[in-house]
This record gives C-alpha cells, sequence and structure tokens, in this order.
C-alpha cells in the first residue's frame, strides 16, 4: 500500500519540526529517510504512523485520508529504535500481543507466532525474556512483533541506532533481504547515509524540518540537489573561488561556472567529493593545486591522502585507489599537484547566512 | 583479607561490622527478649493467654483492618502515583509533598483529627451518621486511619517503576492494536505489580505496629461474649499496654510473640510473590 504525505506541518512550542513536507512512498518500497538529528524524519515517521497530529496537511494511505485516525486503525507495524518490547512478556507473548488483543484463536496465534519467529531467525528462543536477548536479537523480536498483525505498511524509527557495528551490518543486509521476501511498504529513519543507500530502494534526504531531495540512492548520491545533500552524503573538499566571465578559479585551477552568476566575482564554492581527486607528481595538463602530503592512511578500500596547499590555504582528502597508491609510491612531505576530474557547483542560495 | 584489599574504598572490616552490631542491637536483642520473656511461661499458660476470646478477637481486628487498610491504600497510592507521574498540574510540588505527611505526622495527631472530623458532630460525621455510616469507634474508623498512615508507602514504592515505563512501550501498544484498557491491564500494570506487592507489605506492616492514632478513632470495645453482636474495636498492642499496666510481663510478651509470628509470616508470604512476580524484570 503506498503513503503520501502532502503539505505537512508540524509545530513543537517554538520548534518548527516539519515545514510544508511532501512524502511519496509508492507500493512495495523500501524507503529510507535520512537526515541529521532534529531534521524532522522521526517526527514525520510517527505523522505517518498516527502517533503524533500533524498541524497542517494530510497523510494518505493508498488514496484514503487517514490524518484523523488512530494508530490502531492505520494498521501499520511500528518498530522503536529502542525496541519498547513488553519486558514482563515471553518473546512469544510479545510476538502474539498484537493478535491477543485483537481476540484471534489461539491456534491461529501459535502458528503464527512460530512462522515469524522463523523469519526472523529467532527460532527456539520463544520462552526467553527480553532481558535474555542480545541487542540485535531484541530488536528483531520488535520487527516480529510489528508483523504479527500484518500491517499494510510497516516504519521503523532507526531501528539499528542502538547496535553496534557488526550487528548493524548484519540486520541491515537481513533487513533488504527480508523485504525482498514480504514486499511491504516500508519507510526506516537514520541518519547513516551508508545505511540508507546499501538498503533503500528510494532515499529522502531532509533537513531543518524540509526534503531536500528525494530520488534512488545512485540519483541522490551522483546528482546531489544541493550543498546540503553534497555535504551530508560523504566527505567533501570545498574549494573557495569567484566568477569572472562564466569562469572560477579555484586556486591555481580555472573551471567553467555553470550556472548563471548574479554579478562579476561573485563568491562561489566547489565541491568535490575526495574520490574525484587525483594526485600527479607533476601537473598534469599544466594544471594541479600543488601542496605537501601531511597524512597517508593506506589501510582500508582506498588510500587516504591529505594534501595541504599553502599557496591556496587548502586542505585537501583525496581518496586513490590503491593500484594508484602503489604505483605512484607518495611518502609524507613530498610536493604534489592535486587535480580534481569533477567540481560540482551549485546555484547560490536565495538565505545565504 | 585479599577481598577487602581489592576493594577502593577502604573500611569493608569497621563497616560491616559496625552495620552488623547495629542491627543486633537494635532489632535482634529485642526481638530475642521478647521471646525470652515469653518462654517463662509453660506452654500451657501461654496458649491460655493467647486464646482467650478476647485476645483472639483483638489479632482479628489488628490483621483485619491492617490489611483492609493496605488494601485500599493498594487501590489509592496506584491512582495518586499515576496523576503524580503522568500529569502536570497547579501546586503539584505541594501536593506532592503532603503525600509524605504521614511519615512525618505524629500518629496521634492523625487520630485524634479523624475521631474530630467522622464524630457524630463533626465535619464529616454530621453528614455519614445520618446515612448510617459511622467512622468513630468502629472497626472502619481503625481502617480509615491506617489507610491514611499506611499511603505513602504505596505511592512512594510505585512512583519510581512508572516513571521508568517508557512512553513508547504504550505506543508500540497502540499501533499493535490495543484499547487503552487492554494497554493499562496488559502492558502497565504488569510490570508495576512487585511495587503494588512491596508497597502493600509496607503498608500492613506499618498498620499491624501502629498504635498511637488507633486508640484515639477506635473507642477500643473489648470483645464481650455477652454482645456477640457488638463489633469489638480493641487491637493487639492495646491488650500489650493494658497486660504491661498490671505488670503481667510475661502475659504481654505471649501477646506480642504470636504478632511478630504472625507479621514474620505474613511478610515472607508477601516477599516470596514479590519475588515471583519480578523474576523478569529488568
Amino acid at each position: 500500500m503506498s503513503i503520501t504525505a502532502k503539505h505537512v506541518t508540524k509545530q513543537f512550542g517554538n520548534f518548527t519540526a516539519l515545514t510544508d513536507v511532501n512524502l511519496e512512498v509508492p507500493t512495495g518500497t523500501l524507503m529510507a529517510l535520512l537526515g541529521p538529528s532534529g531534521s524532522g524524519k522521526t517526527t514525520l515517521l510517527r505523522i505517518v504512523a498516527g502517533l503524533e497530529n500533524p498541524d497542517a496537511g494530510v497523510i494518505l494511505h493508498h488514496d484514503e485520508d487517514v490524518t484523523e485516525r488512530s494508530p490502531k486503525e492505520r494498521n501499520v507495524g511500528f518498530v522503536f529504535q529502542h525496541y519498547a518490547l513488553f519486558r514482563h512478556m515471553s518473546v512469544f507473548e510479545n510476538i502474539a500481543f498484537g493478535m491477543r488483543v485483537r481476540r484471534r484463536p489461539k491456534d491461529e496465534i501459535t502458528n503464527r507466532v512460530h512462522e515469524l519467529l522463523n523469519l526472523v531467525r529467532l527460532e527456539g528462543l520463544h520462552k526467553r525474556y527480553p532481558s535474555q536477548l542480545s541487542g540485535g536479537q531484541r530488536q528483531r523480536v520488535a520487527l516480529a512483533r510489528a508483523l504479527a498483525v500484518q500491517p499494510r505498511v510497516l516504519l521503523l524509527d532507526e531501528p539499528f541506532g542502538a547496535l553496534d557495528a557488526k550487528v548493524r551490518m548484519e540486520l541491515r543486509q537481513w533487513l533488504r533481504r527480508l523485504h525482498e521476501e514480504i514486499h511491504l511498504t516500508t519507510v526506516f529513519v537514520t541518519h547513516d547515509q551508508e545505511e540508507a543507500f546499501e538498503v533503500a530502494d528510494r532515499v529522502v534526504v531532509m533537513n531543518h524540518g524540509r526534503v531536500e531531495q528525494a530520488g534512488t540512492p545512485q540519483e541522490v548520491f551522483d546528482h546531489p540537489a544541493n550543498a546540503f545533500v553534497m555535504d551530508f552524503l560523504g566527505n567533501v573538499n570545498v574549494f573557495h573561488g569567484r566568477v569572472h566571465d562564466g569562469k572560477v578559479m579555484l586556486g591555481n585551477l580555472e573551471v567553467a561556472y555553470p550556472h548563471e552568476s548574479r554579478a562579476d566575482s561573485q563568491d562561489v564554492k566547489g565541491y568535490v567529493r575526495p574520490h574525484e581527486l587525483d594526485v600527479n607528481r607533476e601537473p598534469a595538463d599544466g594544471a594541479g593545486v600543488p601542496g605537501r602530503i601531511v597524512q597517508i592512511n593506506p589501510t582500508g578500500s582506498v588510500a587516504k591522502v591529505r594534501v595541504m596547499s599553502e599557496d591556496f590555504g587548502l586542505a585537501m582528502n583525496v581518496d586513490l585507489p590503491l593500484e594508484r597508491y602503489g604505483e605512484l609510491q607518495l611518502a609524507v612531505g613530498e610536493i604534489v599537484y592535486v587535480a580534481p576530474r569533477r567540481v560540482r557547483f551549485f546555484p547560490p542560495d536565495d538565505y545565504v547566512i | 583479607m585479599s577481598i577487602a584489599n581489592r576493594r577502593i574504598l577502604p573500611g569493608f572490616r569497621l563497616s560491616l561490622s559496625f552495620a552488623l552490631t547495629y542491627l543486633a542491637v537494635l532489632i535482634l536483642v529485642p526481638l530475642a527478649a521478647c521471646f525470652v520473656k515469653a518462654s517463662t511461661l509453660t506452654w500451657t499458660q501461654f496458649w491460655t493467654v493467647v486464646s482467650t476470646p478476647r485476645v483472639r478477637d483483638a489479632y482479628v481486628v489488628t490483621f483485619g483492618t491492617s490489611i483492609m487498610a493496605a488494601a485500599a491504600d493498594l487501590v489509592l497510592g496506584l491512582l495518586i502515583a499515576w496523576v503524580m507521574v503522568r500529569y502536570e498540574f497547579p501546586l503539584k510540588r505541594f501536593f506532592d509533598s503532603l503525600i509524605d505527611l504521614p511519615f512525618a505526622l505524629p500518629t496521634a495527631v492523625a487520630g485524634l483529627v479523624y475521631s474530630a472530623l467522622y464524630a457524630k458532630n463533626g465535619w464529616f460525621g454530621q453528614y455519614l451518621f445520618p446515612l448510617g455510616i459511622e467512622a468513630v469507634n468502629t472497626r472502619l474508623a481503625i481502617v480509615l486511619v491506617l489507610t491514611f498512615i499506611g499511603l505513602p508507602f504505596v505511592v512512594r514504592t510505585v512512583e519510581p517503576v512508572l516513571e521508568s515505563l517508557e512512553a513508547e512501550l504504550e505506543e508500540a501498544a497502540a499501533c499493535l492494536g490495543a484499547t487503552r484498557w487492554q494497554t493499562f491491564t496488559r502492558v502497565i500494570f504488569p510490570p508495576l505489580v512487585p511495587a503494588l506487592i512491596t508497597g502493600f507489605a509496607l503498608s500492613v506492616a506499618r498498620g499491624i505496629g501502629e498504635y498511637g492514632s488507633v486508640i484515639f478513632v477506635s473507642g477500643n470495645k473489648r470483645f464481650m461474649a455477652a454482645f456477640p453482636d457488638v463489633k469489638s474495636t480493641e487491637i493487639a498492642p492495646v491488650l500489650i499496654v493494658e497486660r504491661l499496666d498490671a505488670h503481667e510481663y510475661a502475659e504481654a510478651t505471649a501477646v506480642a510473640v504470636v504478632l511478630l509470628l504472625t507479621s514474620f509470616v505474613l511478610l515472607g508470604v508477601i516477599n516470596h510473590l514479590e519475588r515471583r512476580s519480578q523474576r523478569h524484570a529488568g
């Protein structure tokens, strides 16, 4: 079932959590709401669930206006960051809860619970209590409990936020596989861009209560809509420069400026991802910002090289493929020339701070 | 003392021996003395003292009123704790400190005030008497005053547990389709049970030991075989005081020993219930 949010606004006292937010979750999509803390992503999720009422705007579940309905009537599965398991109930009873309050027949409950335990790979743990489970297991119980009532949508609030790195990794891959099995419309909130990109079909990037960009992970990563998205989705090098005759000087590099500039010699920022920078011993094609290597960290899938350019007051982070790094035999203290393969400019914001 | 040496703070031996001595001097020795004194009676004498209808009746009054008052505290205390934890309202801090008043107030004062209020011409009594509710010189009076005295025990034990229940639990229950009543009975109430049992136990224990306020409101009507319809209101501690006044020390302690043992058994049972209900907390 699809979910639509139209012009949703929410205020908590003086704090504006959401400003005119529109969201479209097509049926069967696994969508990530991505943003820093305080960006309104959890509030939006809670409004979709009916745990919070919007000040303005409507929520549609498959063309049906559910804005005034309670969570119970919306039939959503909600998974909380801190699990919110019922401590006095066994795993079995936790999962059975939704069916018990709906007074389903006993054998149906038993069958369904065991089916779900199987699905979340917790067979044999049904007699345990939440306090006897690990964090990852608890979160899977919470998920099974949410799925037990056969919700039409599944909503997860930072589901892996409280877990350690390894369990997180496992669980998000598992969530992806689970989604491929059951194809339930799912929205999950995260502040971890890696998690969002790895798991989701579609990503919605939020900031200050607004949607900054929505699209597939590929679209969002390759074509960030603005500086915030660019910056939020990973490390980025910022080059300051001035526009002159449709060209920008970044250090000693001349780059074409793709947008219309409002005035000559306007200050602009060019954004370059670390993997979009190359390092050479000689200036390639006569271009390249000269700088001294101050740090090299080759432990990882790329060699991270940090270059300081004293002439232009720039610290640049370069991700070099390991083969390229081996080829160059770089050493700390060497002078190198850094050249970007691609520079992004964003149209200046109307509200520059 | 290798174990003590590994501790960060010194003074394991000193603090432990101090604590144990303190407990012994203040609690164990007086209790033992009570048993020793009672043991100067033979079994037959002992049995004669504690099995007279008057004494038996006093036990029934003592335990019966204490348990009934504690049961009333359970309901009232849960309600008050709920309001205090869940809602914000004007003068909340003032009302919050009122809850502790029975801890601090000399209970005789409470007894005096209650007997004045519920007397036939008192503020409450003038309306209650025409309705046939006599809340002075009756067992109801004892229950009322013990309810007042035991209330903070329930409120103060339930409050922290209630505070520790995250709002998310209720939201989870709501999302799973529980009604408000189901959310209360299945999600909120069960974790409160151990605290409620503790509060009940403390309240009962306090009620059994209460003397000061009860003697003002109960009227101390003793059991009389000739008037079986008259509900007696004499509590066991009053009997003990009476025996002491008559210099019958051994008899007084005999009455006390039965009171003590019954209290022990009662508390033992309650503790057992509490442990059982607490198995999976945390």
